[in-house]
């Protein structure tokens, strides 16, 4: 079964093609009339998905041969409501003038299950840490929409961490990969912050971003990229900490990361030296927003028998476990 | 009508909000200024406690809105901190928030696309602690700023 994805719930304006190959194509359109205002614009952002939308959906199709799609998934939420609905009802409008099956995909299922598209995947059960400017959590994924919360954050998630303190330091946006970049060439033991227990698995990042503040208030502040290196490490140290712990008491030795903190050079590489765990990285162009996690997801469940009506609402707070 | 309350730690503001929470009324907009690091999340949560909401209340900045249901009064809590000054909200559709209680947090980036009346809110970082400060804007607003006078008195 050949799969057309289609994600619009944030700032993308994607479509992918997913066969029982694999990924056949993969289109993403960043919205760069974000940049020019140095954040999301909600109107905006749903009427360049409605501008771009069909150029990017005819990419996908035409990079992946042609042909029409035996099915079609779109993200249902959650996510912006009118940037959803974009997305959803193309997905609809398609599904209904090919007569094709359709199915809404949770947009955090995608990324969780994004681990499964690389060629080596994965099986269940598996832990997948979603860790990305809108979520922190780690869920306990036992087989395909059977997913458990084991730890998620309290308050600031880690890519919002990123980017409020890339903004104290004065680096631009978006601060995950300007942080990433400096990081390099700093000493992680320069600045001691915090690795706050909130408790349980759970993470807190809020005082984090405090203690940067304070430190670059401070009359000893240290250079951009010891602060980086010390604040990067710090992030680094609670995410694994709690994938560590997780996987000891579950007894889940395989990992899954992915979301857009997934991409950062110091979680990739300390992730993948965790002594004792499998751990699956997807590509870092697809830990970011994405349609081939959508088809994916949506493949999956479509193969699974699963269908929805055309009449399914979007659905902005939509919980996934 | 204004207050000026200084919370020497994180719980003193959980508390305030926690207050504020049990004060709550259907229609209640509180805008929440201040910079990074202010508390206005923390406020928030204890304002989601006050209205029985037990669950987690993380940052909204990605998500710009959450909507949380199972207390007293849903909750919508909004943070405009992405969003370049003047944006228009229409797409957040906070008018269908007016049945519960809508909190926004960064709420100087638009204040003229808010509803006029509503619960100001500055908060400011001390060295130790943080000021917060209510101004009644609108006559729902006095009784709610008087109440959480007393509490210092």
């Amino acid at each position: 079964m050949r799969v057309l994805g289609i994600e619009t719930s944030c700032d993308e304006t994607a479509a992918a093609i997913v066969g029982p190959d694999g990924i056949e194509s993969d289109v993403v359109h960043t919205q760069e009339v974000h940049a020019r205002f140095g954040g999301v614009v909600p109107e905006l952002a749903s009427r360049a998905h409605v501008e771009k939308l069909g150029v990017v959906v005819r990419a996908a199709l035409e990079q992946a041969g042609g042909a029409p799609p035996d099915a079609v998934a779109a993200t249902a939420g959650p996510g912006l409501i009118g940037a959803v609905l974009v997305g959803l009802s193309w997905g609809k409008a398609l599904a209904a003038g090919w007569a094709v099956p359709f199915v809404g995909v949770h947009h955090l299922e995608g990324h969780l299950l994004s681990a499964l598209l690389e060629p080596s995947a994965p099986d269940f059960p598996f832990l997948g840490l979603v860790v990305s400017g809108g979520h922190t959590t780690l869920y306990l994924a036992r087989g395909l929409g059977d997913y458990q919360v084991l730890a998620q954050t309290v308050d600031d998630a880690a890519g919002e961490a990123f980017d409020k303190s890339a903004r104290l330091l004065g680096l631009g946006y978006p601060g995950g990969p300007r942080i990433d970049a400096l990081a390099a060439h700093g000493d992680p033991r320069a600045v001691s912050f915090p690795r706050p227990a909130p408790g349980g698995l759970d993470w807190s990042f809020s005082g984090l971003k405090t203690a940067v503040r304070t430190h670059v208030l401070s009359s000893s502040r240290a250079s951009d990229e010891d602060v980086c290196a010390s604040f990067q490490a710090a992030v680094v140290d609670c995410l694994l900490d709690r994938v560590q712990r997780a996987a000891e008491q579950t007894g889940v030795r395989r990992v899954a990361l992915c979301g857009g903190v997934a991409a950062n050079r110091e979680l990739r590489e300390r992730a993948a030296a965790l002594p004792k765990l499998q751990v699956y990285l997807p590509a870092r162009s697809r830990c970011t927003d994405n349609a081939a996690m959508i088809a994916g997801a949506g493949r999956l469940r479509l193969l699974r028998g699963e269908r929805h009506d055309l009449d399914g609402v979007a659905r902005p707070s939509w919980g996934l476990a | 009508m204004r207050e000026r309350l200084v919370c020497a730690t994180e719980a003193q503001t959980l508390a305030l909000g926690v207050a504020l929470g049990s004060d709550a009324f259907a229609g209640m907009v509180v805008c929440l200024n201040g910079p990074l690091g202010a508390g206005k999340t923390v406020l928030t949560r204890g304002l989601a406690r006050g209205l029985g909401l037990s669950g987690t209340i993380s940052s909204p900045t990605y998500q710009l809105v959450a909507i949380y249901e199972g207390g007293r009064l849903p909750l919508w809590h909004a943070d405009l901190y992405r969003l370049p000054e003047g944006a228009d909200l229409q797409d957040l559709a906070l008018d269908h928030a007016m049945e519960g209680v809508l909190v926004v947090e960064w709420a100087e980036r638009s204040p003229e696309e808010l509803p006029s009346e509503h619960l100001w809110v500055d908060l400011e970082i001390l060295s130790h602690g943080r000021a917060l400060t209510f101004q009644a804007r609108g006559r729902h607003y006095h009784a709610t700023v008087e109440r959480l006078g007393d509490l210092r008195r």
